[in-house]
C-alpha cells in the first residue's frame, strides 16, 4: 500500500467514526452523551459519499468537491416538497473534517434481493410531481450531464491504465456514441428547453418508504437535484428497456403512471422516444462507461448485460440522435 | 364449506373429473387452485381435437415502442431480451447503481 492510499484509509476511518458519532448524537438530541444501545450501522462508504444510520437517523458525509450554496439549496428543495422528496431533519448541512454532512430520517429501500417488487408506478408518480413543481429560485441545474461525462472520464483514466487491446476495443464504440451525443448531453453546454426540477440520478437505490416500516415512498439523494430537461429522470429505465434489460411490461407501467401523474417530460400519448431519445443513449453510453470500466480494473471481459449497453451504443452512430421538440441541437 | 359471498353452503360437483364447488344460494363457483387451468385445458381439447399447432409469436402482445439503436425486442424481430423468471444478478445490480 502507497502511503497516499494509507492516508486515504485512515482518514476514511476517521470520517466514518465521526459521522458515527453525529448520528448518534442527532438520534438521541437530549442524551447526547449518554450510552445507547442502539445499533449504528454505515450504509454507504464511497469517493462521493459515506452515509451511515444510527436508529431512526441517517447522516450523509456528502463529496469532498460539494459546493455548499449549492448543496444547502438542494437540501431547502427537499424540506418543502416532503411528499415528494424525503424531508431532511436538519434544514442547513453541517461541517465535519472536509466534508458537509446532512441528517435524514431512515427509510426502508427496495429489497436489492427483490427487485421484481420494484415501485416501478410509486417512482414514476413522485417523478411527476417533482417535474410539476415550480424551480426554486438560484437552484443549479441538475447533474446528470455532468456525471455522464465524468463517467466517460473514468473510462479515459481506466484506458490509459491499461495497453490490453481486447479492453480498448470495448471501449470503442462507448466513446464513439458519446461523441455523437448533442453538446448539452455531454456537460459541454448548458441544457436546453424549459427547465423542470429534476431528481438528476434516477435509480431504485433512489426510493425509501418513509416512515418506515411502510410509509409512502419518497425519492432521496437530492446532490444531483437542479434544473434540468426532465427526461433525464426516465431516461435510466427507458435505457434499460431500450438495451433489453427491463421487461416491457415493467416499462409499460413506468411510462403510464407517469402519463397518468401529468409528468412534463414526454407527451401524454404517442410517440415518447422524440423526447427520451438523448437522454436514454447519454444513460446507455455513462452505464457502459462504467461497465467497461468495472471490467478492466477487474481484467475481465464484459458480462452479457454489460455487453448488450456496449452493443446498443454500438448501434447509435449509424442512428442520428432524435431533435428533441422545442430542443436545438 | 360456506359462500365466501353469501355465506350459504357451497357443494361439490364433478365436471369432467374437476371437483367444482357451487353455492346452494347465490350459484356462483369456488375454484381450487389449478382448476380454472383445468377446465380450460379441458375445453381446448374438447373444441379442438386436433393437436394443437406450435405457439405462433402473435400470442405475445406487441412491445411498447423502442429506439432504433435498441436491443431487437421479443414480438419484434424474434427477441433476444436479457429479461426472464431471474434476473441477471448484473442487472441487479445495476437497477440499484448510479
Amino acid at each position: 500500500m502507497t502511503a497516499e492510499a494509507d492516508a486515504d484509509t485512515r482518514t476514511g476511518t476517521t470520517l466514518i467514526s465521526a459521522l458515527t458519532a453525529r448520528a448518534r448524537a442527532a438520534a438521541h438530541p437530549h442524551t447526547p452523551a449518554a450510552p445507547c444501545a442502539c445499533a449504528g450501522t454505515p450504509l454507504a462508504d464511497r469517493p462521493d459519499a459515506t452515509v451511515v444510520r444510527h436508529a431512526g437517523t441517517v447522516a450523509k458525509a456528502h463529496a469532498p468537491d460539494t459546493d455548499p450554496t449549492a448543496l444547502a439549496l438542494r437540501v431547502t428543495t427537499a424540506a418543502r416538497l416532503p411528499d415528494v422528496l424525503l424531508p431532511p431533519l436538519t434544514p442547513a448541512p453541517a461541517p465535519l473534517h472536509d466534508r458537509l454532512v446532512t441528517f435524514w430520517p431512515y427509510g426502508v429501500p427496495v429489497d436489492p434481493d427483490d427487485p421484481d417488487a420494484a415501485p416501478w408506478e410509486s417512482a414514476a408518480t413522485l417523478l411527476a410531481l417533482l417535474h410539476r413543481a415550480p424551480v426554486p429560485a438560484g437552484l443549479p441545474p441538475m447533474r446528470g450531464p455532468a456525471k455522464a461525462a465524468r463517467a466517460i472520464g473514468r473510462l479515459h483514466a481506466a484506458l490509459r491504465a491499461t495497453p490490453d487491446a481486447v479492453a480498448r476495443a470495448a471501449a470503442r464504440p462507448v466513446l464513439a456514441a458519446w461523441a455523437g451525443l448533442p453538446a448539452w448531453a455531454r456537460a459541454a453546454a448548458p441544457m436546453p428547453g424549459p427547465a423542470a426540477l429534476c431528481h438528476g440520478d434516477l435509480h431504485l437505490g433512489q426510493l425509501v418508504r418513509h416512515p418506515a416500516p411502510d410509509g409512502p415512498w419518497k425519492l432521496i439523494d437530492v446532490d444531483d437535484l437542479g434544473a434540468g430537461v426532465p427526461a433525464w429522470d426516465l431516461a435510466r429505465p427507458a435505457a434499460w428497456y431500450a438495451c433489453g434489460l427491463l421487461p416491457p411490461d415493467e416499462w409499460t407501467r413506468f411510462l403510464a403512471a407517469y402519463r397518468q401523474a401529468g409528468g412534463p417530460a414526454v407527451p401524454p400519448d404517442g410517440d415518447p422516444w422524440r423526447a427520451l431519445d438523448v437522454p436514454a443513449r447519454a444513460l446507455t453510453v455513462q452505464t457502459a462507461a462504467l461497465a467497461v470500466t468495472k471490467a478492466l480494473a477487474a481484467g475481465r471481459p464484459p458480462d452479457e448485460v454489460e455487453q448488450a449497453v456496449v452493443d446498443a451504443c454500438a448501434r447509435m452512430p449509424a442512428i442520428p440522435p432524435r431533435r428533441t421538440p422545442g430542443i436545438p441541437d | 364449506m360456506q359462500c365466501p359471498k353469501c355465506h350459504a353452503p357451497m357443494h361439490t360437483f364433478n365436471r369432467n373429473g374437476v371437483q367444482i364447488e357451487q353455492c346452494s344460494g347465490c350459484r356462483g363457483i369456488f375454484l381450487d387452485y389449478g382448476e380454472l387451468e383445468a377446465l380450460t385445458r379441458l375445453e381446448s381439447q374438447w373444441s379442438q381435437p386436433a393437436p394443437p399447432p406450435p405457439a405462433a409469436p402473435q400470442a405475445y402482445p406487441a412491445a411498447p415502442a423502442a429506439p432504433a439503436w435498441g436491443a431487437p425486442h421479443g414480438g419484434q424481430h424474434g427477441g433476444h431480451g436479457h429479461y426472464g423468471h431471474h434476473r441477471h444478478k448484473s442487472f441487479g445490480h445495476m437497477l440499484f447503481s448510479s
